[in-house]
């Protein structure tokens, strides 16, 4: 897709969104869409190192059989944090509220999103959430697992529950605010020509992530304040003692909650679109398909949440119904996976680092896929219910998933963010060390899950020793693996070579303007003229 | 410039039947009883559409004003529907028998 | 896109700012009126889900106890909650016709509708507010003193919890419903809004009435029970 007015001569002049104001008041208040992606991409580091650092925690604690480093309780605490802190403060707006919010309104031609103070109000909130969820962290943490079941929440705990509910439904806010503003940017900010059939399908994944931020959130919003409710005043909304029913909390909390791991996903399967066509300088197979399939996981996603409530008193035939439409919501996920496969056959492939991260990528998310269909069968599920065969299970999708997709993305936008180029070698390392790293720490979990080991344990029978071990050797390789890239990336801001305006010979219009782009992005008005993903033969041929 | 503008008759017209609806759903309640919730439903329900229809314009709107109030209540019949499906079929569960009785047979 | 603006040459020019009410990152008025409309009804969408969480659970409790629905129905103060129903339905009435003043360019027909709806909106805190002093009065606050002379006293409970939930979440939305509405005003008397430029009173409008559809729903379910 090329720009008719814009073209790679129009030279970067002096000032772009990075050197266009250096004091901190011109980024505090700054409305540039990329600029706050740049907020966004500092806030996120900081909660995803605090979220790692429970993780060590618990790694640590399962090195051994006995319950020796920390009491049961400092251990639920422990993995809670770790679960409130990646989910709602790293996972939610990892993608979107970062690549989503640079790369958006550039991609629809546009000179920032329809509503940038929003866009702006949405950081704050991210950050006053965060900030009930640091005040949580130190001032002795909570310990309900990071889905607030009742009536432990609102009756028994002693932690501070109301402080992380409230974390959650602040940072909710600006979750469903990010994804108001790619709505409205999508459907009244493209540039002419740029038809939906034009739209990279990063968009299209963003847009039916917004629909389920929009649709979701709320619910869960409104659920928490009940149950805080139920906490401050001791009344009983879901309190069986006081007549309520706690299984309807899960209810509430899943219409989100299931949602929300396609929040987490979806933006992570638009990115694997752009860098597999990428990296194989292949028009992606199939469009309508994955473009529609996005749609259909993001309206399916919401028909299934029971398949969290097998064991909880849910009705048994309900149970059948959630569990019919969940086989069906892993047919879209699945075409993606197919169209992806087919795009590469017969690609000229390179694998480059966000090429690396894409195929470690398609891999550990189909394994992740597949246990989910397992966990979707009621009778097994009865076995593997709140085992680690179910931690492996949403860790391969979330981590093998999500957090491997926004690593590849990043790379792949870097240059384009920052105009510097990042030291590939050291990139190559860190994705093998990541992938390597990963499987290590899940995949004995899936078999210490099928063996019985329940979730949410500090201690456990010594015969499962050796799988923790591997379990814990493999955290401190994938650690090492997120470690790295923080400290390359930060140093190609400083010193890395200067990048060109289009380092991997990509299509889209992002790669049309300089790097980094200039304030209002385009130099002058777009008008799109060509089909998206025209990779050629020719230049192909060109570039070998 | 942009949008329809709707004649002051139009929106008397609407506040009309608005207000006999109250009176109407308030009439039928304290005749019927606790029995007239079915209709008072209905009436609220019909209320709801003259204000989305005139009051909110979406009769002379955008087709994506209309596709939003469409997608919130089909989002809302998910909800509630799905939810009722667990409510309305857990009595329907074969209960297991009591475990004395295991023991009587014994 | 848009079939009738005079400021189409855009898409082709580079010239932009010269309408003031037009921010720097839009094309043309046209697509900023479209895009502020779009925003506040996705708004809406999620404000109908923030509330289904409620509905949902009033269906549930009213399906498992409908006894003591019946046994809260004499605790309800129907005739207060009619008044209301009028009375915001009249301020929905005043809100429409702000909308049509800025549409027609009629400032002081603005001005006037907008306070207007403000009054009816304040009346309808000050009945609400009653009605809580009066429930306080009777112990009818859920939590450890709560009081029922009656049957079914915890299943009752639960109804007072939704009661005050459902009416507590819908005042709140009337109080921030005022702020923006103080804000109109203020804009409003300045002359800020002309048949060119009305966009901020038609999305304030769309809240406004949606605040009133909730109560339209709430009235039948917690008053005509
Ligand atoms: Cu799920």
């Amino acid at each position: 897709m090329s720009a008719g007015t814009t073209t790679h001569d129009s030279a970067p002049s002096g000032v772009n969104y990075l050197t266009n104001g250096y004091s901190l008041k011109s980024w505090l208040l700054t409305v540039d869409h990329k600029r706050i992606a740049i907020l966004y991409l500092i806030s996120i580091t900081i909660f995803f190192a605090l979220g790692g650092i429970f993780a060590a925690a618990v790694r640590l604690e399962l090195l051994t059989p006995q319950g020796d480093m920390m009491d049961a309780e400092t251990y639920n605490k422990m993995f809670t944090m770790h679960g409130v802190v990646m989910i709602f403060f790293f996972l939610i707006p990892s993608v979107p509220a970062t690549l989503g919010n640079f790369l958006i309104p550039i991609m629809v031609g546009a000179k920032d999103l329809a509503f940038p103070k929003i866009n702006l109000l949405s950081w704050y909130l991210y950050i006053i959430g965060g900030m009930f969820g640091l005040y949580v962290a130190v001032s002795g943490g909570i310990e309900t697992g990071w889905t607030f079941y009742t009536p432990y929440s609102s009756t028994y705990s002693n932690s501070a529950v109301i402080a992380t509910a409230m974390g959650a439904f602040v940072a909710g806010f600006s979750s469903i605010l990010t994804g108001l503003n790619f709505i409205v940017t999508i459907h009244k900010m493209r540039a002419p020509g740029l038809t939906w059939g034009r739209l990279p399908l990063f968009v299209w994944a963003h847009y039916a992530t917004s629909l389920i931020q929009l649709l979701g959130t709320p619910v869960v919003a409104i659920t928490l304040v009940l149950m805080m409710l139920e906490r401050a005043f001791r009344i009983g909304f879901f309190d069986p003692a006081l007549g309520g029913d706690p299984v309807l909390f899960q209810h509430l909390f899943w219409f989100y909650s299931h949602p929300a791991v396609y929040i987490m996903i979806l933006p992570g399967m638009g990115v694997i679109s752009e860098v597999v066509t990428c990296y194989s300088k292949k028009g992606v197979f199939g469009y309508h398909f994955i473009a529609g399939s996005s749609l259909a996981i993001a309206v399916l996603g919401f028909f299934v949440w029971g398949h969290h409530m097998y064991t909880a008193g849910q009705s048994t035939y309900a149970g059948v119904v959630f569990s019919l439409i969940t086989f069906a919501v892993a047919v879209p996920s699945a075409v993606k996976i197919f169209n992806w496969t087919a795009t590469m056959y017969r690609g000229s492939i390179r694998v480059d680092t966000p090429m690396l991260y894409a195929l470690g990528f398609i891999g550990l998310f189909t394994v992740g896929g597949v246990t989910g269909v397992m966990l979707a069968t009621m009778a097994l599920d009865l076995h593997l219910h709140d085992t680690y065969f179910v931690v492996a299970h949403f860790h391969f999708v979330m981590v093998g998933g999500m957090v491997l997709a926004f690593m590849s993305g990043l790379h792949f936008w870097w240059p384009k963010m920052t105009g510097k180029i990042y030291p590939e070698i050291w990139g190559r390392v860190s994705a093998v060390l990541v992938f390597l790293g990963f499987n290590f720490t899940f995949f004995p979990q899936f078999l210490l899950g099928y063996m019985g080991m329940p979730r949410r344990y500090h201690a456990y029978p010594e015969e499962w020793q050796v799988l923790h071990v591997m379990s814990t050797i493999g955290a401190s390789v994938l650690m090492l693996g997120f470690v790295l890239p923080a400290i390359y990336l930060t140093w190609s801001v400083f010193k890395g070579k200067a990048a060109e305006a289009n380092p991997w010979q990509a299509k889209g219009l992002e790669w049309n303007i300089p790097s980094p782009p200039p304030t209002e992005n385009f130099p002058a008005p777009v008008v799109v003229n060509e089909e998206v993903y025209a990779y050629s033969h020719e230049e192909v041929k060109a570039l070998v | 410039m942009q949008g329809h503008v709707t004649p002051t008759k139009t929106y008397l017209t609407i506040f009309g039947a608005l207000m006999i609806c109250t009176i109407l759903t308030v009439f039928v309640r304290l005749n019927l009883g606790i029995k007239s919730f079915a209709v008072a439903i209905a009436i609220a329900l019909v209320k709801a559409t003259l204000v989305i229809l005139y009051f909110m314009h979406v009769k002379y709107s955008h087709i994506l004003s209309k596709a939003a109030v469409v997608t919130s209540i089909l989002f809302l019949l998910i909800l509630l529907v799905l939810v009722s499906m667990d409510y309305v079929s857990r009595s329907w569960q074969p209960r297991a028998t009591p475990w004395e009785k295991h023991q009587v047979l014994e | 896109m848009s079939d009738h603006s005079t400021t189409v040459d855009h898409v082709h020019g580079h010239a932009h700012g010269h309408d003031p009410h037009v921010a720097h990152h839009f094309d043309n008025a046209q697509q900023q009126y479209e895009s502020g409309n779009l925003g506040m009804w996705l708004f809406l969408i999620t404000e109908v889900m923030f509330f289904g969480g409620m509905f949902g659970a009033y269906a549930v409790y009213r399906t498992w106890y409908p006894d003591a629905f019946e046994f809260a129905s004499t605790a309800t103060n129907i005739p207060l909650g009619a008044a209301n129903t009028v009375v915001l339905i009249i301020s929905s009435l005043t809100m429409a016709l702000a909308v049509q003043a800025s549409q027609l360019g009629q400032q002081k027909k603005l001005v006037t509708m907008i306070l207007l709806t403000m009054l009816f909106g304040s009346i309808f805190l000050g009945v609400k507010a009653f009605e809580y002093s009066e429930k306080y009065h009777h112990g009818h606050i859920p939590g450890p003193n709560f009081v029922w002379h009656g049957e079914g006293g915890r299943e009752v409970q639960i109804l007072f919890c939704l009661y005050f939930a459902m009416t507590g979440m819908h005042a709140v939305h009337m109080v921030v419903g005022l702020g923006i509405m103080t804000w109109l005003l203020i804009t409003a008397m300045k002359g800020k809004y002309s048949p060119e430029y009305y966009n901020p009173v038609e999305i304030t409008g769309l809240y406004w009435h949606f605040v009133d559809i909730v109560w339209i729903f709430l009235f039948p379910l917690l008053y005509l029970i």
